[in-house]
């Protein structure tokens, strides 16, 4: 069975090093590229060029800050579709469409999309998931996280 | 484990437009800094000052790299999801927290009758069959205050932009 839209991405030891040394701590400084490629044995340039080849090629979905926006008074939610496969892309491309949709991910359940809502506001969710229940004609199933027992591993690559 | 919802701050105005401009990531030129200070009016010392408070005050959690799982080989990602008894859950779900190869471990609420679960622990493996391996450690460990349990294994990435707040 074919994982998760699995991209045909190679990468090679470098990139492999590149996303190990980078999960965190990238400088603050004036030419921070240069002082992280200096720690990697490559060039400012080099550092660059493969950070733009690995977003492109989706290896890197991001590069930048990570925010908690719960610290801020935001909030994130998951919450979950029962969606009819006949009706699987149609309502794909509604979901997506909303700007609070951070993620989503088809899964193998009855409850077969799942995505997280991420908001300016706690109020903000609520007017999403409801705005999407009329998008989609279908009810959404909110998970509400209510205790985090653990977050964030740092896969190694 | 504290709550991060505990301590909020507000942010400035600065914070505001530093998130709203790096939201997307992190220009990719030689003075990254530089280019959000032109961007968003003020000086490369103050923007480095600006990220500096955020990760001291925990809005931002990180600044690196963000990897496909899936692109490094991880190529399974199993969402297991537990329905342990409401006494142990706080007790077991640090615990299952606690094990290598969990990477985000929530309590949420059960949604009844459709959905049993109140425990979410999600595990990423080479293969399924190490997912199950994994998730057999798991189970092992909830013991009899677990009365059902699934895996819903991702079968395709649909968006992954993260967070998004209007300018």
């Amino acid at each position: 069975m074919r994982e998760a839209d699995t991209p045909d991405a190679v990468i090679d030891p470098v990139d492999r090093e590149i996303i190990n040394a980078l999960h965190g701590g990238f400088p603050l400084t004036d030419r921070p590229y240069r002082d992280a490629a200096e720690n990697l044995g490559l060039t400012e340039d080099e550092l660059i060029r493969r950070l733009e080849s690995m977003l492109e090629r989706r290896v890197l979905t991001r590069f930048g800050p990570l925010f908690q926006i719960e610290r801020i008074g935001g909030a994130f939610v998951l919450a979950a579709l029962k969606v009819p496969e006949t009706d699987f892309e149609r309502v794909n491309a509604v979901v997506n469409a909303f700007p609070e949709v951070a993620h989503n991910y088809r899964r193998e359940h009855a409850l077969n999309m799942w995505f997280v809502l991420a908001t300016e506001t706690p109020d903000g969710i609520a007017q999403a998931i409801s705005r999407i229940e009329t998008a989609t004609g279908m009810p959404v199933y909110a998970f509400p996280k209510e205790r985090e027992y653990f977050v964030e591993l740092n896969l190694r690559a | 484990m504290p709550d991060p919802g505990d301590s909020r701050v507000q942010p400035g105005e600065l914070e505001r437009r530093l998130i709203v401009a790096t939201q997307a990531g992190l220009p990719l030129s030689a003075r990254p800094y530089h280019v959000l200070a032109e961007a968003i009016g003020t000086t490369a010392a103050d923007v480095q000052q600006c990220l500096l408070k955020m990760m001291q005050s925990g809005i931002i959690r990180r600044i690196g790299a963000v990897p496909n799982h899936y692109a490094i080989g991880y190529r399974a990602n199993g969402m297991t999801v537990w329905d342990v008894s409401d006494d142990q859950i706080d007790e077991l779900g640090d615990r299952v927290g606690a094990l290598d190869f969990v990477s985000h471990c929530y309590r949420r609420p059960r949604q009844l009758p459709d959905w049993p679960y109140n425990l979410f622990a999600m595990v990423h493996a080479a293969s399924r069959d190490e997912v199950e391996t994994k998730a057999g450690k798991i189970s092992a460990l909830l013991g009899t205050a677990c009365s059902a349990r699934d895996i819903l294994y991702s079968t395709r990435l649909l968006k992954k932009t993260g967070l998004r707040i209007s300018p």
